[in-house]
């Protein structure tokens, strides 16, 4: 039972990229992209990725049975549902809040 | 693993067969709190996403008046502490009582510097009159334009970071209630659940700042640093 996590090499391995990620996210916050929206794109996708190395990894979800994949999945599919719907909303209707 | 072997294990509780079917148990019901934490700290989210989108300009220009070097510093520090709750869960799962312990109080330690360097950046808001309020938000250096939505940012940064704190405060005395429990020898090969359920709890805080920092610290581009 105590064998199912990852190894201390992977686990080593996932903080220096969570590490080398952060000064990426550092260092791309002040880049000119040509627009800013582009640096908010490139801030969450890069926090995206950390997250899901340390949900994979430290949360031990890739050891686990796959019925916990699909609960994680779940629980982040209906937060993108929720963002997406709303601001889909917001975005078209520019009158909205005004 | 026979069924006399099995209920030998002072661990398993009646209704389950086995410790590996007690523990998965144990991992499905956690990963189902962390959904309804995901939802919980999802609202402020898409409130954020809201208000950004209708104030852009005055969020970056709020967003000056954070220290990038702390906030950078605090990311660093609770990464750090996310890598030393995994040791610990790893050194639970492996019965090694006094490392389980150690990496149990390092994350705890690390907790704490986190906690301290954000009372330090609370203090400066309130002395510059950056928490929101009827006649409390009043900003030197936010011009009168972006007021609203400057406001509508300090809200958002005080209600998202101190929920997140708020997380780290209930945690780190479990934290050192876990390091007491492993250091007398309660987990081994066979049992570390608790250590390993907290440790996902954990993690997910991790989570959280891992997307508060760009989204409050690191909005404005053209920032002189």
């Amino acid at each position: 039972m105590s064998n199912h996590g990852p190894s201390l090499k992977t686990y080593v391995a996932v903080f220096v990229a969570l590490l080398l990620l952060t000064m990426v996210t550092y260092s791309a916050a002040f880049m000119d992209f040509g627009s800013h929206r582009l640096n908010v794109v490139v801030a969450l996708g890069i926090a995206v990725v950390k997250a899901t190395l340390v949900v994979l990894f430290f949360m031990h979800v890739k050891y686990n049975e796959r019925l916990v994949s699909v609960f994680v999945v779940a629980g982040f599919a209906w937060l993108a549902l929720l963002i997406v719907g709303t601001l889909h909303d917001y975005w078209t209707r520019g009158w909205l809040g005004q | 693993m026979s069924e006399h072997a099995a209920a030998a294990h002072p661990r398993l509780q009646h209704h389950f067969d086995s410790l590996e079917q007690q523990k998965d148990a144990s991992v499905l019901g956690m990963w189902t709190f962390m959904v309804t934490e995901i939802m919980f700290f999802g609202g402020l989210f898409l409130v954020y996403a809201v208000y950004r989108v209708m104030y852009p300009e005055s969020f970056a220009v709020a967003s000056r008046e954070l220290d990038i070097p702390l906030g950078l510093i605090n990311t660093i520090v609770l990464i750090g502490s996310s890598f030393t709750m995994a040791m610990g869960v790893r050194s639970a799962a492996f019965g090694r009582r006094r490392g389980a312990a150690l990496w149990l109080v390092l994350t705890a330690l690390l907790g704490l510097v986190f906690l301290g360097v954000k009372v330090g950046e609370y203090q400066h808001k309130f002395e510059h009159h950056l928490v929101p309020g009827e006649g409390r938000f009043a900003p030197d250096h936010i011009p009168a334009e972006h007021h609203r939505g400057a406001e509508a940012y300090f809200s958002l940064y005080f209600a998202m970071t101190g929920l997140h704190a708020t997380h780290m405060i209930i945690g780190i005395p479990i934290l050192l209630v876990l390091a007491v429990s492993a250091y007398r020898g309660r987990f081994s090969r066979s049992y570390s659940t608790p250590v390993e359920m907290f440790g996902l709890y954990w993690h997910f805080v991790d989570i959280i700042w891992i997307f508060l920092f760009p989204l409050l610290y690191l909005i404005d581009p053209s920032r002189h640093h």
